[in-house]
């Protein structure tokens, strides 16, 4: 029985081992020698392990008694994450190595993190969940303060730890009031004790605290708080990790306790998440229009694009889910792309945030600012960019569900965040002439940046078939 | 009313007062006092369920590592806590709002306490009878065999904190000397000691 559990359980031991294996040798070299060789083994791990569990287990399995869940819709999180995880290790070598903050705890720590969401996704029972959530957690505090010398570092990583034990505690209430009630933690018990679609008032009690917990870790609204500050103080690619594999991991997760644990109650919580879809998509589009900061802004943005996922979420429907994969698979590579430019913004030899100082820089590097160009349209949801199908897909959603409110509210959110998409366009290609960027960019970056840029024109044709995917994944969660 | 009632609510009661006393003491060392007393009256309620190995982990681990730890921490940070409590008693207003309303929600649930429908099959590890198997022995076969992937994911996170700590502490320092033991043993005894003969009223 053993055997079986830990063969299901393969990529995330070997990542595990990895880690360790990857820690004692760079402790036995010289002082961050290693580092580089590791970020590169690491990403070439992760691709790897995405190709392990693209190809290998169909069907749904479960482990060491229901705790681990091994489905298609896993896999898909899986596959995202770690292919998130691998784009983010190569493009930010450069930067980290030119910050001096290329010590080899970096990658072991993203691979630390990258289990703990592994595990999130798969959680089939609420210790299960807790634990790759602290897992994740706690890697995410530590690299988030890794700039030890930076006041704004440290304070983003302190304020992260703070903020985050805090959701930690809600959601372990909200646990213990589920446990206390339904007698169990594993979520194929929790789904039986719904009676015709209703939770006694203790569970939706746990179930609110839970709920809470969770929308801190995708940072939705009114749970955004710490979101500006992290972005901002934290290191650039430290940054673009927080946006991009973590979300996907905290969004899986909240699908799967609503749908695997509390699918018997769409009623109970539909209304919920469609508050905090709504209440995240307005203020990301309000608050991010003040902002002269791009990684400020770049976190309110995706306060905002939670937001229209968690949309597609309060569907409540397999249509709802698949939208929601779909969603969060373009969101990440927007976000690699974008990121990996936001990486290369440098003036004078010193890295640079501010959006004022990409003016005019269409005249300089014309290419470059073409892909920016597509990605704020992508982002900011315009046709023909793939972050429109994205947005499409949950409006759809929500729409057949009958919250016709809902996908109006998610239209006039989507317009008043454009706002700020185009300004960063208009400030490009209309600004006024003066000192822009002069940093050169590395062939990686550049290639993510123009990679990402592609996709989000191509990808109108097919989505290079993640709908069909995502629908597929989707059918397996929901029941 | 059983003697067993009685101690529940006597815990009960001292523990409710304890914390609340740790959030609104003075003096942070005081409220680290307040709080040992909270885990002590913790550990009182599991042994009154019957899990006497529970309870006395809560008083070593809590009462004897954790609490003293923050003991010390408090004592050596040097925070105005004056100030803090200052600047706090700002938003207690909102914030007593918020606690009542949330407190008025919780007396709706918890008095309408009904553990929904068969909950006794769903359990997944009751308690066995305690004249059978040890608390040990049960928490044992739990932790190790039942719990084996939680167990390990334990390990990881604890190895994740090692690194955290190592990662934002420690530093290299250049400009101090450092204990060399090889070089301490390879030492030749004829080459670390020079003898020189000081003729009398002429000095070195």
């Amino acid at each position: 029985m053993i055997a079986t559990d830990l063969s299901i359980l393969t990529p995330e031991i070997v990542l595990a081992i990895y880690a360790m294996i990857g820690l004692l040798a760079a402790v036995y070299t010289s002082k961050d020698g290693l580092a580089s060789t590791l970020t590169y083994v690491t990403a070439v791990l992760f691709v790897v392990m995405a190709f392990y569990i693209g190809v290998t287990g169909g069907g749904t399995r479960i482990a060491f008694g229901g705790m681990f869940v091994d489905d298609g819709f896993a896999r898909f999180a899986k596959i995202t994450i770690l292919l998130a995880a691998a784009a983010i290790l190569v493009i930010s070598h450069d930067y980290m190595e030119k910050s001096d903050l290329l010590r080899f705890e970096y990658p072991m720590l993203i691979t630390l993190a990258t289990i703990g969401m592994m595990i999130m996704v798969s959680a089939g029972d609420l210790m299960a969940l807790y634990m790759g959530l602290e897992l994740q957690s706690l890697s995410l505090y530590v690299i988030a303060s890794l700039r030890r010398d930076s006041v704004r570092s440290t304070e983003a990583g302190l304020k992260y730890f703070i903020l985050g034990a805090l959701s930690s505690g809600l959601l372990l209430y909200g646990a213990s009031l589920v446990y206390g009630y339904s007698g169990t933690t594993l979520f194929s018990g929790i789904i039986d004790t719904a009676v015709n679609g209703e939770l006694s008032i203790g569970l939706l009690l746990g179930l609110v605290f839970l709920i809470a917990g969770l929308a801190f870790k995708v940072s939705a609204a009114p749970f955004h708080m710490w979101t500006p500050d992290v972005y901002e103080g934290s290191p650039t690619p430290v940054t673009a990790f927080f946006a991009t594999a973590p979300k996907v991991a905290a969004m899986a997760l909240f699908a799967r306790v609503v749908h695997d644990a509390f699918g018997g109650a769409v009623g109970d919580w539909q209304q919920i998440v469609a508050f905090l879809a709504v209440f995240s998509m307005f203020l990301g589009a309000i608050a991010a229009i003040g902002q002269t900061d791009i990684k400020r802004l770049m976190a309110y943005s995706s306060i905002s694009h939670m937001g229209f996922a968690l949309m597609g979420l309060s569907a409540g429907t397999e249509q709802g889910v698949t939208a929601m994969l779909i969603y969060m698979a373009i969101y990440v590579t927007m976000n690699i792309g974008t990121f990996a430019f936001i990486m290369s913004m440098e003036k004078d030899g010193r890295h640079v945030t501010e959006i004022t100082a990409l003016s005019n820089f269409s005249s300089k590097e014309p290419l470059k600012a073409l892909a920016v160009l597509v990605l704020m349209f992508s982002l900011a949801g315009v046709p023909p960019m793939v972050g429109f199908f994205g947005k499409f897909a949950v409006l759809m959603a929500a729409v057949d569900a009958g919250l016709i409110w809902l996908a109006v509210a998610g239209v006039i959110a989507s317009v008043i965040g454009a706002f700020y998409y185009l300004r960063i366009v208009y400030l490009m290609y209309f600004g006024a002439e003066e000192d822009g960027l002069d940093g050169r960019m590395g062939l990686v970056p550049w290639v993510g940046l123009v990679a990402c840029a592609a996709i989000m024109v191509l990808g109108v044709f097919n989505l290079f078939g993640v709908d069909g995917l995502a629908e597929a994944a989707a059918a397996t969660l929901v029941r | 009313m059983h003697i067993a009632d009685f101690t529940f609510y006597t815990f009960a009661i001292i523990l409710v007062t304890a914390a609340l006393f740790v959030v609104v003491a003075r003096n942070p060392v005081h409220s680290v006092l307040w709080l040992i007393l909270c885990f002590i009256q913790a550990a009182g309620f599991f042994v009154l369920l019957g899990a006497e190995f529970v309870a006395f982990l809560l008083v070593i681990v809590y009462v004897g590592a954790v609490a003293v730890l923050f003991l010390f921490v408090v004592m050596m940070l040097d925070v105005d806590f004056a100030e803090l409590k200052a600047e706090m008693a700002k938003y207690v207003p909102l914030a007593g709002l918020i606690g009542v309303v949330l407190m008025m929600q919780l007396v709706l649930a918890f008095g309408t306490w009904e553990f929904s429908a068969g909950v006794e099959a769903r359990l997944a590890s009751p308690t066995p009878p305690l004249d059978e198997v040890h608390n040990t022995q049960a928490l044992g076969l739990l932790l190790y065999d039942q719990y084996f992937l939680l167990f390990q994911l334990s390990g990881l996170i604890l190895l994740v904190a090692m690194i955290g700590a190592i990662l934002l502490t420690l530093r290299h320092r250049q400009d101090i000397k450092r204990q060399d033991v090889i070089a301490q043993m390879m030492r030749d005894p004829a080459k670390a000691m020079e003898l020189k003969d000081v003729k009398p009223g002429q000095g070195l």
